[in-house]
This record gives C-alpha cells, sequence and structure tokens, in this order.
C-alpha cells in the first residue's frame, strides 16, 4: 500500500516564521553588522539587501558538552598506512581531539555567522532608529512604480480590455472574405417574397421565381448561420505592458567639510543622511547621480572613498565647495536636464569673513538651480542641548538663518545623533509650508 | 503477491527480457508507482521485511532545506534556531558547499519519506528502496523504537505541540515562550529516560492532569515550600542523614531527566512553561532512539537499496544505465576517506554500516576459518536474510560493532586506536589491525558509539531544602573529561532561570572521588546585573 502524494504545491516560506524570529533574536547583532556594512558601503548601494556577517555569540545554543582539552580519550580512525602499535605521534597544539571535523566546515570562521538579508528586511534595519514613519519607510523601500501601457493589440485578455474597433475590423474582413450574405440582402429577397406571395394570381414564371426565392432565402440564411457575425478569431484585446513611471534624471550633490574637526562620527551622521537623501531620490529618478564635493580652505571633486574616509588638514572655507559645485553644474548638469539636489553637512565652522559670501552664493547662484538644498550642521549633544530652542548656532549656522528663511527649497537642521536625521526629510514633503516645522 | 510477480515477470520486452520500469532521467507519478510495486514485491518477498505502511511525498529542494532546519519533522514548533539553521544551510546550499539529502524519512506510522523533486527516476528507485523499506523497516522492527517512540501517535503530537506553542506566544508573548524554549533546549541531550521506559505520548490532557496532580501535593503538602527550618538534634546526627534519605526518595532523586525533574518540581512555573518543558523532552524521547543507531540504521537501508536495485537489474526491471547511476549515487554515500584526508570527518555512518551488513552476509554464506572462530554462531548458517532482521531488531551501534565488526573489517578499514592522555605529550597509537589489535580496536570503537559514555552524564543529586533552594546537579566525570567550560556556565544559567534559585554543578571524578570543578549560578533573584 503506497500513499504518493504531491507536496510541491504546499504553501512555500514554511520556515518564515522561523526566520523572522531569529532575526528579531539577533536583532542587536545584526544591527551593528548593518551598520558596519552601511559604512563600509557606497552611498548608491546602501539600499541593496546583501550578505552581512554576525558573531555567533550572541546566537549560540549552549549544550552540555565534553572539553575537548584535558582527560584521557580513545579513538579509533580509518585508514592507517604506517603506524604499528607504540608508535607516539606528538600533539597537535591546542587542539587535542585531532579531528578534522572543524577544518571540514567550509572556511567559514566558526566565530562568525554570515547569511544574506532581504533588500527590504536591511533597509528595515537600517531605518530603525531614524524614526521614519511607517508610511515613509514602506514607500522608500518600494522599489520601482510602474504604470501599465498601452503597447499595442493581443489576442488574450479581459472584457473590459475589448478593443471594438480592432475587432469589428476583423469581423468586417472575415465576413468579406467568406461572403456572408448581409441581413439587408436576405431582407431585400424576404420583400420581393413578400410581395410575390400578396398577389392573387401567379403565373408560371412568378411561381418558379417564388420558389426560387425561398430557396435563396434559406440558402443565405444558411451560410449566414454558418459564418458567424463576430467569431472568437476576430476578437482582439488592449495591450498594456507594465512600463516604469518615466522619471528624469537628477544630481545630487553631497558636499562636506573634512577638516581636522570632522570625525568619523561626524561623517558616519553625514554618510547616513546623504544615504537617506539618495534613497528618496532614487524613488523618485529614474537615474540620480552622486557628487561629491569635500572642502577645507580649498574645494575638490573627489570619489566616495575620499570623500568619506579620507582626512584633510587645513582651515576651513564653506564658499569654495559652493563655488566648485557651481563650477560642476555649469560644466556637466544643464538645469534643463537635471533635477539638482545638494546636501550639505559641516560641524559649522567657517572663517570668519566667509560666510556672507556663502549666502551670496546660495540667494543669488545656487539656490535658484536646486530642487531643494539641506544643511546640517553636526554638533555633539551638548552643543544642541545648548542651541536647543533658540534658532542660535554656530558661525555657518548664523549666516545661513537668512537663507531659511528667504527660501523655500532650503532647509537646515542640528543633528547630534541618528534620530536626528528623519526631521530634515519631513521638510522634504512639508516643503510648501514652512511652518509645519518639526522641532 | 506471487500472481502480481508473474505478471510483473510476464511483461516481456522485445528480447525476451522484460520491459524496463523506466528508461531516462524523467519521472512520473505513474512510474514511481510501478517501480515502486516492483521494489515492493522484492522488499516483502525476496527479503521479508516488516515494514509501516508507506507513505511518499514528492517535495522541492525549498522544501527539503525547510524540512531539514525544523529537525526533519513535517511539523515543528516555531523557534529561532529553527530559522538559524535554515538560513546557515541555505547559505551553504545555495554557495554549493553542501547539497541536499536526496532524502528524508520520519519514523511514523504510516512512513512519510520525502522525495526530492531534482532527484532523477533512477534516484528515485533508490530513495524508495533506502527510506521506504530499509529504514522504515529499522524503524518498525529494532527493539529500541518499539520500546521508547510511538510511531503511531508522533505526527499527532507535533500537530499538538506547534499548536500548543503558537497559542502561548499569543497569549504569554514571543519572548517569554522563547526563554522557556531555549532554555530547554539547552537541556534536551540531558533530558531523556535512558533506563526508564516512557509513557505513551498524549496531548491536552497533560497540563489538565498535571494541574489535578498539584492541587494534591498543595492540598497534602511541600516539602518544598516549608518555611519553618527543622529543628536539628545534635545528639542524633542520624536523623538529618534519614531525613536526607527520606527527602531524595520523595523527590525521585536521583534524576537523570533533568527537564522531567525541572517539570514536576521547579517551583515557580507556570503551567504552560510545564507543557512546553514537556514538549522539548518528549522531543528529545523521541530523537534518543535514532542518536544510538545512526550507523546501524543507515547501513540497513543502504544495504537494503543496494540489494533491492541489483535484484531489479537482475529482474531486468531496469536498464543498466538506471543501475550505473544508483550504483555511482551509492559509492558516493558509502565512501570513507582516510583519517589524514582532507575530506575525513570521521567514520562514515554509511560506510562502516553498509560495510557490516555486507559482511555479515558475507560470514553467513562464504565463511572463512577465522569468522568460524570468531563467530561461530552465524559463520556458514546461509541463512543471512534471518541472520541480518535479528541484528536489526535487536541491535545497537554499539552492541553491534561490539558483537559483529569483524577481523577482516578492520583490516579493510584499517582501523586503529589512537590513546590520548592528558600526562602525556604524545598520542599513542596503541592498536592496528593486526591479530593483537582487533579485541581492543573492537571494544575502542564500541565504546565511541555509545552515546551514555559520548555524552555528559548529569544528573539532579540533590535540593538544599533548608536553605536557599539550591538545587544541586551532578556531573560524573569518566577519563578526567571535564565539561567545556564556557558552554556549562551558560547552560547552568539556564538551568537557574528554570528552577528560579541557585544551582550548583559538581564534576565527580568516579574513579578518583575528587571534584575536579564546581560551578555555580545564583537564580534570577540574586542576580544584580539582570
Amino acid at each position: 500500500m503506497i500513499h504518493l502524494i504531491d507536496r510541491r504545491l504546499n504553501p512555500r516560506d514554511k520556515s518564515l516564521g522561523n526566520r523572522q524570529r531569529f532575526l528579531r533574536r539577533a536583532r542587536r547583532q545584526i544591527k551593528e553588522a548593518v551598520d558596519k556594512a552601511v559604512s563600509e558601503r557606497d552611498v548608491a548601494d546602501a539600499g541593496q539587501g546583501g550578505k552581512i556577517s554576525i558573531p555567533s555569540k550572541g546566537i549560540s545554543e549552549p549544550r552540555f558538552r565534553h572539553s575537548r582539552s584535558g582527560g584521557n580519550h580513545e579513538r579509533v580512525f580509518p585508514g592507517n598506512e604506517e603506524y604499528v602499535p607504540g608508535d607516539k605521534i606528538p600533539k597537535p597544539q591546542g587542539d587535542a581531539g585531532g579531528g578534522g571535523k572543524d577544518a571540514s566546515e567550509g572556511g567559514e570562521g566558526a566565530d562568525e555567522f554570515v547569511f544574506a538579508l532581504s533588500r527590504s528586511e536591511f533597509l528595515d534595519i537600517l531605518f530603525e532608529d531614524l524614526e521614519l514613519p511607517d508610511l515613509i519607510k514602506s514607500t522608500l523601500k518600494d522599489t520601482k512604480a510602474v504604470r501599465p501601457q498601452r503597447a499595442g493589440y493581443s489576442n488574450y485578455g479581459t472584457t473590459p480590455n475589448l478593443n471594438v474597433l480592432r475587432t469589428m475590423r476583423n469581423s468586417i474582413g472575415r465576413r468579406v472574405v467568406l461572403n456572408r450574405p448581409t441581413s439587408t440582402a436576405i431582407l431585400d429577397l424576404q420583400n420581393e417574397w413578400d410581395e410575390l406571395k400578396a398577389k392573387d394570381q401567379l403565373d408560371a414564371a412568378q411561381q418558379q421565381r417564388l420558389l426560387a426565392l425561398w430557396n435563396e432565402i434559406e440558402e443565405l440564411k444558411r451560410r449566414q448561420r454558418a459564418v458567424p457575425f463576430i467569431d472568437p478569431v476576430d476578437i482582439r484585446y488592449n495591450r498594456y505592458d507594465p512600463k516604469p513611471e518615466p522619471k528624469t534624471k537628477a544630481v545630487m550633490f553631497c558636499l562636506m567639510d573634512v577638516s581636522g574637526s570632522m570625525g568619523q562620527h561626524e561623517k558616519d551622521l553625514a554618510k547616513r543622511f546623504f544615504i537617506l537623501l539618495h534613497l528618496f531620490l532614487q524613488r523618485k529618478y529614474q537615474r540620480v547621480e552622486l557628487v561629491f564635493i569635500r572642502h577645507t580652505h580649498v574645494a575638490q571633486e573627489v570619489d566616495e572613498q575620499t570623500f568619506f574616509y579620507s582626512q584633510e588638514s587645513g582651515g576651513t572655507k564653506v564658499s569654495t565647495a559652493l563655488v566648485e559645485m557651481q563650477e560642476v553644474i555649469r560644466q556637466r548638469f544643464p538645469v534643463s536636464d537635471w533635477n539638482i539636489y545638494a546636501a550639505q553637512a559641516s560641524d559649522g565652522d567657517n572663517i570668519a569673513n566667509d560666510t556672507g559670501l556663502c549666502v551670496e552664493l546660495l540667494e543669488n547662484e545656487l539656490l535658484p538651480l536646486c530642487q531643494f538644498y539641506a544643511y546640517v550642521e553636526i554638533l555633539t549633544e551638548q552643543e544642541v542641548s545648548r542651541y536647543a530652542g533658540t534658532s542660535n548656532g554656530k558661525e555657518l549656522w548664523r549666516g545661513y538663518r537668512a537663507v531659511d528663511e528667504q527660501w523655500s527649497k532650503f532647509s537646515m537642521k542640528h543633528i547630534a545623533k541618528r534620530s536626528d536625521i528623519y526631521p530634515v526629510f519631513r521638510e522634504l514633503f512639508a516643503k510648501n509650508d514652512k511652518r509645519v516645522r518639526v522641532a | 503477491m506471487t500472481a502480481r510477480a508473474k505478471k510483473a515477470s510476464a511483461t516481456t520486452g522485445k528480447k525476451g527480457r522484460p520491459a524496463p520500469l523506466f528508461d531516462g532521467a524523467e519521472w512520473d507519478f505513474e512510474t514511481l508507482q510501478r517501480t515502486y510495486e516492483a521494489i515492493e514485491i522484492i522488499a516483502l518477498e525476496d527479503l521479508g521485511l516488516d515494514v509501516y505502511p508507506n507513505q511518499i511525498e514528492i517535495i522541492s529542494s525549498e522544501q527539503m532545506l525547510d524540512a531539514y532546519c525544523s529537525i526533519g519533522m513535517p511539523l515543528m514548533y516555531e523557534h529561532w534556531s529553527f530559522g538559524k539553521r535554515f538560513i546557515h544551510d541555505e547559505e551553504r546550499y545555495r554557495k554549493g558547499y553542501q547539497g541536499l539529502a536526496y532524502e528524508i524519512v520520519i519514523n511514523s506510522s504510516p512512513c512519510i519519506s520525502y522525495c526530492m523533486e531534482e532527484n532523477t527516476m533512477a534516484v528515485q528507485a533508490l530513495v524508495m528502496a533506502h527510506a521506504a523499506f530499509g529504514h522504515n523497516h529499522f524503524f518498525k522492527n529494532n527493539y529500541l523504537f518499539q520500546q521508547w517512540t510511538d510511531a503511531e501517535a508522533i505526527l499527532d503530537y507535533l500537530d499538538f505541540a506547534k499548536h500548543y506553542v503558537t497559542e502561548c506566544e499569543e497569549r504569554h508573548g514571543v519572548s517569554a515562550v522563547e526563554e522557556i524554549l531555549d532554555a530547554a533546549h539547552a537541556l534536551m541531550d540531558q533530558s531523556v529516560f535512558r533506563y526508564r521506559r516512557p509513557s505513551k505520548l498524549k496531548q491536552g490532557e497533560e497540563e489538565e492532569r498535571r494541574r489535578e496532580h498539584r492541587e494534591h501535593d498543595e492540598k497534602s503538602y511541600r516539602e518544598l515550600w516549608r518555611t519553618l527550618p527543622v529543628v536539628k538534634d545534635a545528639d542524633q546526627p542520624d536523623e538529618a542523614e534519614c531525613e536526607t534519605r527520606e527527602r531524595k526518595a520523595r523527590l525521585n532523586l536521583p534524576e537523570e531527566n533533568i527537564l522531567y525533574f525541572l517539570e514536576k518540581n521547579s517551583p515557580g512555573l507556570e503551567d504552560w512553561q510545564r507543557e512546553l518543558l514537556r514538549i522539548v523532552r518528549n522531543t528529545a524521547q523521541y530523537f534518543y532512539p535514532q542518536k544510538q543507531t545512526k550507523m546501524m540504521n543507515e547501513g540497513c537501508a543502504t544495504f537494503v537499496h543496494y540489494h533491492i536495485v541489483n535484484e531489479l537489474y537482475d529482474r531486468g526491471q531496469i536498464t543498466e544505465g538506471a543501475l550505473l547511476e544508483i550504483l555511482h549515487n551509492h559509492s558516493n554515500v558509502v565512501f570513507q576517506p582516510g583519517f589524514d584526508d582532507q575530506r575525513f570527518s570521521g567514520l562514515n555512518p554509511y560506510a562502516l554500516g553498509f560495510a557490516m551488513m555486507q559482511d555479515i552476509k558475507r560470514i553467513c554464506t562464504e565463511p572463512t576459518d577465522e569468522d568460524r572462530d570468531w563467530f561461530p554462531n552465524i559463520a556458514g548458517n546461509d541463512d543471512w536474510r534471518a541472520t541480518l532482521k535479528d541484528v536489526w531488531a535487536n541491535y545497537r551501534d554499539e552492541s553491534f560493532i561490539l558483537q559483529f565488526l569483524s577481523p577482516r573489517l578492520i583490516r579493510e578499514f584499517k582501523l586503529f586506536l589512537l590513546s590520548d592522555k592528558a600526562s602525556q605529550r604524545h598520542v599513542s597509537v596503541d592498536a592496528i589491525h593486526n591479530e593483537q589489535g582487533y579485541e581492543k580496536v573492537r571494544k575502542a570503537l564500541a565504546a565511541s558509539y555509545d552515546v551514555t559514555a559520548t555524552e555528559p552524564d548529569i544528573q539532579i543529586v540533590d535540593v538544599d531544602l533548608h536553605g536557599d533552594r539550591e538545587l544541586v546537579l551532578r556531573h560524573s566525570v569518566h577519563n578526567g573529561i571535564v565539561l567545556d567550560e564556557k558552554t556549562r556556565v551558560d547552560v547552568l544559567d539556564y538551568v537557574g532561570r528554570l528552577w528560579g534559585y541557585a544551582v550548583r554543578l559538581e564534576g565527580i571524578d568516579l574513579a578518583s572521588g575528587r571534584n575536579p570543578y564546581t560551578e555555580r549560578v545564583g537564580g534570577p533573584g540574586e542576580k544584580s546585573d539582570d
């Protein structure tokens, strides 16, 4: 007696619940790993899922087990080619068992647990302490918006998509080719027959005609039945192809002060800010270019690695970065083709007489070109609490305040910890109403 | 049956040989059915196997991974550790480090075998012979499985367990359930009855029955909750002695099954928590025979499939191509690299098991003088079928090796015995495959399959009822092998959480009476950093 059962169509992802439990369990370690991954990754790749490795310590499942060292062990092995009883073999260092078991684990370190996160899991964890509202999280995670676009005709489809014109055209063509009698033709004959029939006296020719008419009408009706008015082969449907939402291109300028006062922590916060802005733009535009401009007392367009990881010494002259940005826009990103976004991160220092120049550059040159310009000033927690409630800040902040009041597409914020980053983005959504500021 | 057999051989092909059951790699359900029937004829009539009804399920590779990580069971409650295993296996599978098993078979009635859809028809035939008859026969007939597991009830019980855990999660929160399960999982290896027969699996009634028990206990007398110290009389030290004995007797101490003890006696646990402990220890108990018979079980299944496919070929029911494909897979499975080979990871249970079964068949039919010497009972009895069936029914890995590992196999595997003493700087070769060595090698190999010796022997020995209710566990140290330090603290911590008060673990060396280590963790209440 045998039961053969096909289980392949059973619901998939039976282990999903277990996977989620595991991710929750190892939340802290995974978060650390994601943070690490983010700091190692490029801004543009940060949103992808991918491989992470976490220390297996927090997710270990301890059991009582015998210690491998100490004590007296006896073990039997196969494949003896040379040993005779009494042979002495020096003990391998450390591991007394000498088995090959650990080595066969496939090259992964025993202390690391490596696995892949999906994009959505990765972003979930990345957003965790940014305090993003759920709605925004889900819009960010949504990879691509598609819109159905008309794409010719199809033989298959649903009734609402029926294309009447096409269907009728096919129908007529087929009816003509197959010589389907029209209803008017039949009606004409029918009338003639009726006329003849109405007469009292019929001669032989008329009798003949009546009979012929009758036969002809029957024949036409038969042919009409044989060739349908609309045959399934005539039917055409409108075809729709999923097309990605047409998006234009955007360029995002990342401006950052890299002088000595910006430490790795500050840069890390800035990076998160840039990543988030990049994710936003990616959703809105099909193509997002990144331009990294760093500055000390001179500014320079650099690649991402240099941008985040090389330390420069020198003074701080912010206007140089703005000039550089203006130059890059002029050369490579004409406003007619590109949406321009800019994010500037700095610790607020600037040499005294430069801030005025910056404001001037912003107001007269850059802001008219930009869709949005965000300025984040990265401070320590103490500094933030000192400035809290006041509109005061450091050198650059004081200068930019005037710009902030003038321009709705300019936004500025103090940032000391990760959860401060999101409010800046809130303003992206509320940019038409400057009153809806988050404190 | 005979009629069917005749009919099968009557459908002859062009050249006088019967038409093969299948041709090529593709399979469909009809072919599976046909092949299964042919296999069944050989298994039942030729080998005379006795099996549970079979249920063969075709699954995808993803479902195979699913089954892998929930310790091979079709139903399992949810826990993060299964997710961890899944993620790990999936990663390795995707990278190609590890292939998937062709099948998983479950000791239940009906006996469920999972076959992967990716298998070719030849492999499906191999798998059916291996799992649906080899393993199935072993499950049904081996004394350990007969005594300790309940094939009829296990699926229902797991279904109950899964729902019960889900219900607890809903009622008490996922993390509260997780806490108990984590702790229980850590104690799984020490939570089987090794000598006492466990009660039959029942579900649902457990909580009810225990509540009644406890009410009864509480109404009568609760030694554990006594708060007034017993007045000790200094003149009569014997009384204290008596009292200890009496207390231990009342709590059934010493107790080898840690979760059982905690389930019955831990003061702070709620009913649902006790039920969870019970579910975990029942699962552990269910797998206990499999641990002790892994080598034999695989040996039996491999022997059976080997015999059946060769028989199929001899009867002209499979083509030469199919046979070669099966044999190729077979030899991969029974491959045994030497100790100095990079691929070596211990003795391959398939290799040793299969070789021993084949060897017994040889001893029965073509014994040498040496075999007559070593195995007077079976050598040349010419009835290998009965001999093997007797072996499969009445032995476990350890006793099987001790009884049936022949000198010839020791020579074939070139087995040698290494002795590693803590006091010496060298590992010494104690015995090899020669006349003086056979007995020693065999004995040592058998011992390494003895689960009671390879797993730490830890028992609950006492509860300090008059002091701080400290629970005392004793690890019996053999050969000076202590417990791994890091994990023993972690696991003890789990015991402490379930017990609610302090827990002490003493290692006592049985030979010398020495106490190489003592570990103590405070109860949750005493911990300041928690």
